[in-house]
């Protein structure tokens, strides 16, 4: 343990943070598919109105999605532009 | 990377932004980057269309062309949308708008032919953001007078933080989410045409269809839409 540059250790620890990130894409997904769920039992109910169903449901999937990129850009950063290493 | 690709990779993951020229202005450094090249290209063939489809545009009674009944349908399908959620009031957005929408998907679409999408740089969407949140406000005030600023109080003076941080977190809200999709598209594909370069051989293009085509134009359609429900929640009923 005694032979880990302080530089090695931060980027591992921040490849480590990086991916505990990503664990936030879990609340996209479930919401994502429940959103579709929720679009399919719609479109069965009333199919007629498919386009404004689908239209509504991609509306709100992809501000669900926010969430998730926020990791993803977090996760991102850390990896290719990490702000810790200016601070040795 | 070294050897542990070997097989699989000719050549190191490319997807960041690279600058191109150094100068400086106002005693800053400041880089011309692939971002303002691609930018360049997407203004350009956009303008080309532009101006070829107003060449073809024929005001007298005849048979319109191929491509004006295409330019028409688009616009038409333009108005409809600003129409459907703005309403009346909101007519006067649609050049915003339709700008917008055109920039993006363009911007989204150059990825298929292998430019840096523009929108995979947050200082392009960024901006893009706060103009949308200037004309928020702008028609806050314009609509609301006073009540745009005691609106903050309500309904209970104690939320004026929380109501100020909702407000001022619109335009990063929609920069990064567009941001976020397009750039994450833009990391997979270079990594795929990187590290798996000697195998990527035409099954990317499905990749494509999703990562370009697909969530593009969704994201196009999401940030126009939420730039007009944003401005229609200030305008009164």
């Amino acid at each position: 343990m005694g032979n880990i540059t302080n530089e090695a250790f931060i980027l591992g620890c921040s490849a480590i943070g990086a991916g505990i990130a990503m664990i936030a894409g879990v609340g996209p997904g479930v919401g994502q598919g429940y959103a579709a769920g929720q679009g399919a039992a719609a479109v069965g109910r009333n199919p007629g109105a498919k386009s404004d169903i689908t239209s509504t449901m991609l509306l709100g999937q992809a501000v669900a999605e926010t969430t998730g990129l926020y990791s993803l850009v977090i996760a991102l950063i850390l990896i290719f532009a990490n702000p810790l290493l200016g601070k040795l | 990377m070294g050897t542990a690709f070997g097989i699989l990779a000719a050549k190191e993951p490319d997807f960041q932004i690279h600058g191109l020229l150094k100068f400086h202005l106002f005693g800053q450094e400041l880089w011309l980057t692939t971002t303002h090249v691609s930018i360049v290209i997407v203004c350009a063939v956009l303008m080309i269309f532009a101006v070829v489809v107003k060449k073809k545009l024929k005001d007298e009674p005849g048979k319109p062309g191929a491509l004006q009944n295409v330019a028409e349908m688009g616009i038409e399908a333009l108005d409809k949308m600003v129409y459907g959620s703005m309403g009346k009031r909101g007519i006067p957005f649609r050049n915003y708008i339709g700008a917008l929408f055109c920039f993006i998907l363009a911007s989204n679409l150059s990825g298929l032919l292998g430019v840096r999408p523009p929108t995979a740089d947050y200082g392009v969407t960024f901006p893009l953001g706060v103009i949308t949140f200037v004309l928020i406000q702008f028609n806050n005030i314009k609509y609301n007078k006073a009540e745009a600023f005691t609106g903050l109080f309500k309904p209970l003076p104690f939320l004026f933080p929380i109501n100020l941080i909702g407000e001022i977190a619109v335009p990063f809200s929609l920069s990064l989410r567009l941001f976020g999709n397009i750039l994450s598209g833009t990391v997979i594909m270079g990594l795929i045409y990187g590290l798996l370069s000697n195998i990527a051989i035409g099954w990317p293009g499905f990749l494509h269809i999703y990562f370009d085509i697909f969530s593009g134009c969704i994201q196009t359609y999401v940030f126009c839409m939420l730039t007009m429900v944003f401005i229609k929640d200030k305008m009164p009923d």
